[in-house]
C-alpha cells in the first residue's frame, strides 16, 4: 500500500475517532447540563415560597390557599412514610421471591414465574392506581381495616398508628400500593444477582454442611450485596416519585395524622393534583418548591445508599 | 419572572403546533372541564357548517386564566368568575355561557337518590367534621322515617383547584358563618377533613368506593353516574331536587351587570324551586385585541352556538342561557372588545 494511500486512511480514521470521542462527551454532559437545569429552574421557580416562608415551610403543616399560607410538612411525612411502608413489606417479599427462583424453585416452574414478574414490572401505574381504588380500597376498607382497628389499635405503642375510621383510602394503603409495584423491581433484580453467584461458591458451603438460609445469607447476600442495594435502591426511587398509583388512593388530605388509616398526601401527588390549577404566584411557587424537597430527598436517599455500599466494602473480610 | 417567561414560551410553542395541526383559522381556547363536553359538541356542529374548527384545551379554570393572561389562546374558561377588579387589571372581559349545578352525592346503604334531605347548615356542618355520624340529630331532624345508618361520615371533597369547588365553597360559606370565617370560598381551600379526589370523576368514583361518604360533583357527573343525590332545603325553606328546571329557577331572578363583566354568583337564590348551589361558566378574552380576526371568530362561534346550541346544551344536562342574556352579552361584545384602532371587533 503507498505512504499516502495509508497517510489519509489514518488521517480519516483519526477524524472519525474526534468525532467519536465529541459524540460520547456530548451525550454525557447533556445529561449533566440537563440535569443542572432543572435544578435551576426549580430553584428560580421557589424564590418566591423560599423568601415568604424560609425554613418554616418544611415544618409547617398549613396548606391554605384562601390565606396563601403554605407548608411542606404533610406532603414530605406522606411521602417518606408511604415509601417506607412500600419497603417494608416489600424487601422480604421480594427476597423471599428471589431465594425461591434461583435456589428452591422446581426448573419447570421458573421461567413462568419470572415472566410473571418481569410482566407486573411492566403494567403502567395507573392501572395499579385503579385497581387500588375500586377493588383493593373496598376489601381494604371491609375487611382489613377493621382487624387493624380490633387488633393492632389495643396493642400500647403502637395503637395510635393503627386507629382510624374503616374506609380504604388511607396512607397504610398507599404504602401496601406502592410495595406491590415495586416488588417487581427489587426481586428480578435480585433473581438477577443471585443467578451470577458461581455455584462453585454456594456448593463449597453446602459441602461443609450449610442449611440454604445460611448459604443464602452469608455467602449469596454478601457476594451479591452491591446489586441488592441497587434494587432497592431502584424501588425506593419509584416508591419515592410514584403519582398516579398513589394519587387513587392516599386521600390527597393535607393534615397530619398519627394514624397510617387516615388520608394524607404525598409530594408527587400533591404537584399532580394541583398545579394545573394553582392560581397565584406564592400558590405555583410553593408546588415548585415541593418538587425541589422531592428532588432534594430523592438526591440525599441515593447518597445514603452508595455510602452504605462503601461502609460495607471497607469492612469486607474482616 | 424568568420561569414565568420560560413557560410562557413552552405554551405558546405548544399552541403554534396546536394551531399548525388544526388548521390556521382555527379557534384556540382553553380552561374549565365542566362546560368542555358542550364546548366540543357546539364546535362539532359549528365546524361541519361553517369549517371552523375550535381547539379547546380542558385543562382547568386556573390553567385557563393563566393561559389567556399569557395570550397564548384566543379566549380562557372559568368556572369561577373573575370580579370585576381582577377583570380589570388584567385588561380582559367576561361573559357567561352555560348554567350548571353542584350536587351533593351521597353513598350510604338503604338510603334511595332523593331520599336524604340536608339542609345547607347541616351540609357545611358535615363538612367542617362538626357533624360526624349519618344519625346525627341535625341530619335526623330533617329526615323523619329515613333509617340512618349509625355509622361515621366520610367526606370527600376536590383535591385539586376547581370551579365546583369555588361554587361549592361559596354556597357554605353563604350559609354558614362558620364556614365563611373559618374556611372560606376559593377554588381550593384548605378543608377540615376529608379526602379529595381528582376531578370530578375522582371525587365520584371515591364516593362509589368508600362506604358512608358524602362528596360533591357537577350536576352531569351525578346524573351519567346514576348517583345518590341529596334534596337541598333552598332560601325559600324549601327542599329541592337538582334538576335542569331548579338550576334554570335559580338564574331566572339573576340580575346580570354586563359593565361588570356579568360577574354574579348564582348560589343561594330566592324562588322557591331555586337550587342553591347553582353557578355560571365564563369566557375570558382581552378588551384590546391585537388579532381582530382572531377574536371575530371567536364571538361568531359563541354567537352561533347562544341561536343554535340550545338543544345541544340541553342534552347534555347544562341549562342554556336565556334569550334576554344572550342578547346583552351581544351587546357587551359590541361595546368592549376593540380592535387596536379602538373600533368595535363585533
Amino acid at each position: 500500500m503507498p505512504t499516502s494511500q495509508l497517510d489519509h486512511r489514518l488521517k480519516r480514521q483519526n477524524l472519525l475517532d474526534i468525532l467519536f470521542r465529541g459524540l460520547t462527551r456530548f451525550s454525557a454532559l447533556a445529561v449533566l447540563t440537563l440535569l443542572l437545569g432543572i435544578i435551576l429552574s426549580l430553584v428560580i421557580g421557589s424564590v418566591p415560597a423560599i423568601k415568604e416562608f424560609g425554613w418554616g415551610f418544611l415544618v409547617s403543616s398549613d396548606w391554605n390557599p384562601v390565606t396563601d399560607r403554605y407548608g411542606a410538612l404533610v406532603p414530605i411525612v406522606g411521602t417518606l412514610v408511604t415509601a417506607s411502608i412500600a419497603l417494608l413489606i416489600a424487601i422480604p417479599v421480594s427476597f423471599g421471591i428471589a431465594l425461591f427462583l434461583t435456589e428452591l424453585s422446581p426448573q419447570w416452574l421458573r421461567r413462568p414465574l419470572g415472566i410473571a414478574i418481569e410482566l407486573l414490572a411492566g403494567i403502567p401505574s395507573i392501572i395499579y392506581g385503579m385497581w387500588g381504588l375500586f377493588i383493593f380500597v373496598p376489601f381494604f376498607a371491609d375487611h382489613i381495616e377493621p382487624w387493624i382497628n380490633d387488633h393492632l389499635g389495643h396493642v400500647p405503642l403502637i395503637s395510635p398508628l393503627f386507629t382510624g375510621p374503616n374506609m380504604g383510602i388511607s396512607i397504610l394503603a398507599a404504602g401496601i400500593i406502592l410495595a406491590i409495584m415495586v416488588i417487581p423491581f427489587i426481586a428480578s433484580v435480585m433473581r438477577d444477582v443471585f443467578d451470577v453467584v458461581p455455584s462453585m461458591l454456594k456448593e463449597s458451603a453446602y459441602g461443609l454442611g450449610a442449611t440454604t438460609w445460611e448459604v443464602m445469607y452469608r455467602v449469596v447476600l454478601p457476594y451479591t450485596k452491591i446489586g441488592v442495594v441497587g434494587g432497592i435502591m431502584l424501588g425506593l426511587g419509584r416508591a419515592l416519585g410514584e403519582t398516579m398509583a398513589v394519587t387513587f388512593v392516599i386521600g390527597n388530605a393535607h393534615r397530619l395524622n398519627a394514624s397510617l388509616l387516615y388520608p394524607g398526601n404525598s409530594i408527587s401527588s400533591a404537584l399532580a393534583n394541583e398545579f394545573t390549577e394553582a392560581v397565584g404566584d406564592l400558590y405555583t411557587s410553593s408546588l415548585i418548591e415541593l418538587g425541589l424537597i422531592l428532588f432534594f430527598i430523592t438526591f440525599v436517599v441515593l447518597s445514603l445508599a452508595r455510602l452504605l455500599l462503601l461502609k460495607l466494602t471497607q469492612r469486607e473480610g474482616r | 419572572m424568568k420561569l414565568n417567561q420560560f413557560l410562557r414560551g413552552i405554551s405558546m410553542i405548544a399552541a403554534l403546533f396546536a394551531a399548525g395541526t388544526a388548521g390556521a383559522a382555527d379557534i384556540t381556547g382553553a380552561g374549565a372541564t365542566f362546560p368542555y363536553p358542550v364546548y366540543a359538541k357546539w364546535a362539532e356542529a359549528y365546524k361541519a357548517q361553517t369549517g371552523i374548527g375550535l381547539n379547546y384545551q380542558s385543562i382547568g379554570s386556573g390553567g385557563g386564566i393563566k393561559q389567556i393572561k399569557a395570550k397564548t389562546v384566543n379566549f380562557g374558561a372559568s368556572d369561577a368568575p373573575l370580579n370585576p377588579n381582577e377583570l380589570g387589571m388584567a385588561g380582559l372581559t367576561q361573559f357567561p355561557t352555560v348554567i350548571g349545578g353542584v350536587v351533593p352525592v351521597i353513598n350510604v346503604e338503604g338510603i334511595a337518590p332523593g331520599q336524604l334531605k340536608l339542609t345547607g347548615q347541616a351540609l357545611a356542618d358535615i363538612y367542617l367534621g362538626k357533624v360526624t355520624k349519618w344519625n346525627d340529630s341535625e341530619i335526623a331532624q330533617t329526615n323523619p322515617g329515613v333509617a340512618l345508618p349509625d355509622a361515621g361520615i366520610n367526606v370527600v371533597h376536590r383535591a385539586d383547584g376547581s370551579g365546583t369547588t369555588f361554587i361549592f365553597t361559596t354556597y357554605l360559606s353563604q350559609v354558614s358563618t362558620e364556614w365563611l370565617r373559618s374556611v372560606g370560598a376559593s377554588a381550593a381551600v384548605q378543608w377540615p377533613l376529608g379526602m379529595g379526589g381528582k376531578g370530578n370523576e375522582g371525587v365520584a368514583s371515591n364516593v362509589r368506593s368508600v362506604k358512608n361518604s358524602i362528596g360533591y360533583v357537577e350536576y352531569a357527573y351525578a346524573l351519567q353516574n346514576k348517583m345518590t343525590h341529596v334534596l337541598l332545603k333552598n332560601r325559600d325553606g324549601q327542599f329541592v331536587s337538582p334538576e335542569a328546571a331548579n338550576f334554570k329557577a335559580a338564574a331566572a331572578n339573576a340580575k346580570w351587570k354586563p359593565e361588570e363583566g356579568f360577574y354574579l354568583i348564582l348560589t343561594n337564590q330566592p324562588g322557591k324551586d331555586s337550587w342553591p348551589i347553582t353557578g355560571a361558566t365564563f369566557i375570558l378574552m382581552h378588551k384590546a385585541q391585537d388579532n381582530a380576526e382572531a377574536a371575530k371568530e371567536v364571538l361568531k362561534f359563541f354567537d352561533w352556538s347562544y341561536s343554535n346550541g340550545d338543544k345541544m346544551a340541553s342534552d347534555l344536562d347544562y341549562v342554556p342561557l336565556p334569550e334576554n342574556v344572550t342578547k346583552m352579552i351581544r351587546d357587551a361584545w359590541k361595546a368592549q372588545i376593540k380592535d387596536t384602532h379602538g373600533k368595535s371587533v363585533w
